[in-house]
């Protein structure tokens, strides 16, 4: 079976490529375009790790197939920080120490930067809430939701 | 896997084509959230997948004869940002905005959930109580069904070979009328229910109910209309005993297997607990 060519917009970019008509945008973004930060964890939409925009909608990227994005945008977490400057919330993960070992927290990311587009002041109840569908094994989740609501704080010059 | 196509047509008419000419197994892909689990999986190996997203009548949520036609391909998120949709039917808009998570709901659709014909797919009970119909395309031409008569059991769909689902209606709204949803989870997000109810009911002007449907999920191959519980409410005020009596009903009427997620006598009882409690918030929607 001839591979299906696809030209998409990733991270504002026009891009072409190549992929099995199986192929995940995961495996796209990962093996073949070598986008890694997108995550894979679970592989089956629980998790969350692997979490990008497509036309503005927050997706898990391992439930979308490559092909699918054909006349897409797609927006994965190497969008997020502009040269050396990091997003807001990229900076509140860091001072709140909203990770360990990192696996979940490009998908917290992105997820958390969709929430605060669609609500620039979420509740506790909310952040956890939109969050459900990021899965973290080493914080308990609290650093996390404290520096959503830091950055949120800060992005709305509070 | 080996040899899958992958087709995305722009109509209705080149969907069908490609479903009915397919050599070995077809399947439709709208959100995704369970066919590339199943595909990933190793459940399925179809010899097509058809992304039915470029066809404009799957992509819409329009006005039609006072009621609304919500296509196949219309994600959770979409549609609960329609400006009146979930104001006219709170009880559907809540029961597909419980399924899976922001993400799923960036792509997860009620065609979706009603094709995929798990029996406790919540927005079922929730689409057929409010008498939603689906329109389905095929080589024969289009049809519409109530969406009951779709799921036929875990996995099993009516769908013959070239159909597919192109969108849902849900028809106007009679005056004093208000549905709801309610489903049973051992936590408060991220579950699969226990069991789920979902009604709705319409009132007189003196507040005598007129029309009513109750409908159980989880607690049976495929979804239960359950009509004894319907008719223990039609006819009076809804008031405490009415209500009592068609709890008992669905109590009656549910017919769950045991399994990790809770035994038959529990599931029972819970079955007529929601539906008490989803049909007290109906009586109030529908008293507006």
């Amino acid at each position: 079976m001839s591979k299906i060519h696809v030209t998409t917009t990733i991270n504002g970019d026009e891009t072409e490529f190549l992929c099995e008509p199986e192929e995940t945008l995961l495996d796209v973004l990962r093996e073949t375009l070598h986008l890694t930060g997108s995550k894979e964890g679970c592989a089956s939409g629980d998790c969350g790790a692997c979490s990008v925009m497509v036309d503005g909608r927050l997706v898990c990227s391992c439930l979308v197939l490559g092909a699918e994005t054909q006349d897409r945008e797609v927006e994965t977490i190497e969008s997020m920080a502009e040269g050396d400057n990091l997003h807001p919330l990229q900076q509140k993960f860091l001072e709140h120490a909203a990770l360990q070992c990192g696996i979940c927290t490009p998908g917290f990311l992105i997820a958390s930067k969709a929430l605060l587009e669609k609500n620039p002041d979420p509740t506790e109840t909310e952040i956890r809430y939109w969050l459900a569908g990021n899965l973290c094994r080493c914080t308990g989740y609290d650093k996390i939701v404290r520096a959503v609501q830091d950055a949120a704080a800060e992005m709305r010059g509070a | 896997m080996e040899g899958m196509r992958f087709e995305a047509p722009e109509s209705v008419d080149a969907a069908v084509s490609l479903l009915a000419g397919a050599s070995g197994e077809a399947r439709v892909l709208a959100g995704g959230t369970d066919l590339l689990v199943q595909l990933r999986a190793d459940m399925i190996e179809p010899e097509l997948v058809v992304d039915i997203k470029r066809i404009a009548e799957t992509r819409a949520v329009t006005e039609e004869d006072g009621g609304y036609r919500v296509g196949a391909a219309v994600a959770g998120a979409e549609l609960k940002e329609h400006p009146s949709f979930s104001k006219t039917w709170p009880g559907v808009m809540y029961a597909f905005d419980l399924i899976g998570s922001t993400q799923i709901q960036g792509r997860c659709t009620l065609a979706g959930n009603l094709c995929n014909a798990s029996p406790a797919a919540d927005s079922v009970p929730a689409m057929a109580a409010v008498g939603a119909t689906a329109r389905i395309a095929g080589p024969n031409g289009t049809r519409d069904v109530p969406v009951e008569e779709i799921p036929t059991g875990p996995g099993k769909t009516s769908l013959a070979k070239g159909e597919f689902v192109v969108s849902i209606f849900f028809p106007k709204k009679a005056a004093n009328t208000g549905d709801d949803y309610l489903r049973f989870i051992p936590r408060t997000e991220m579950d699969i229910a226990v069991v789920g109810s979902g009604v709705c009911l319409t009132l007189d002007d003196s507040g005598t109910c007129t029309a009513a449907k109750v409908v159980l999920g989880a607690v049976g191959p495929t979804i239960i209309i359950c009509e004894e519980a319907a008719n223990a409410v039609i006819g009076t005020k809804v008031d405490d005993a009415a209500i009592e009596a068609a709890g008992a009903a669905a109590t009656a009427a549910a017919t769950p297997i045991s399994d990790k997620r809770g035994t038959v006598e529990y599931r029972k009882k819970v079955a007529g607990v929601l539906t008490r409690r989803a049909l007290a918030t109906a009586l109030e929607r529908a008293k507006g």
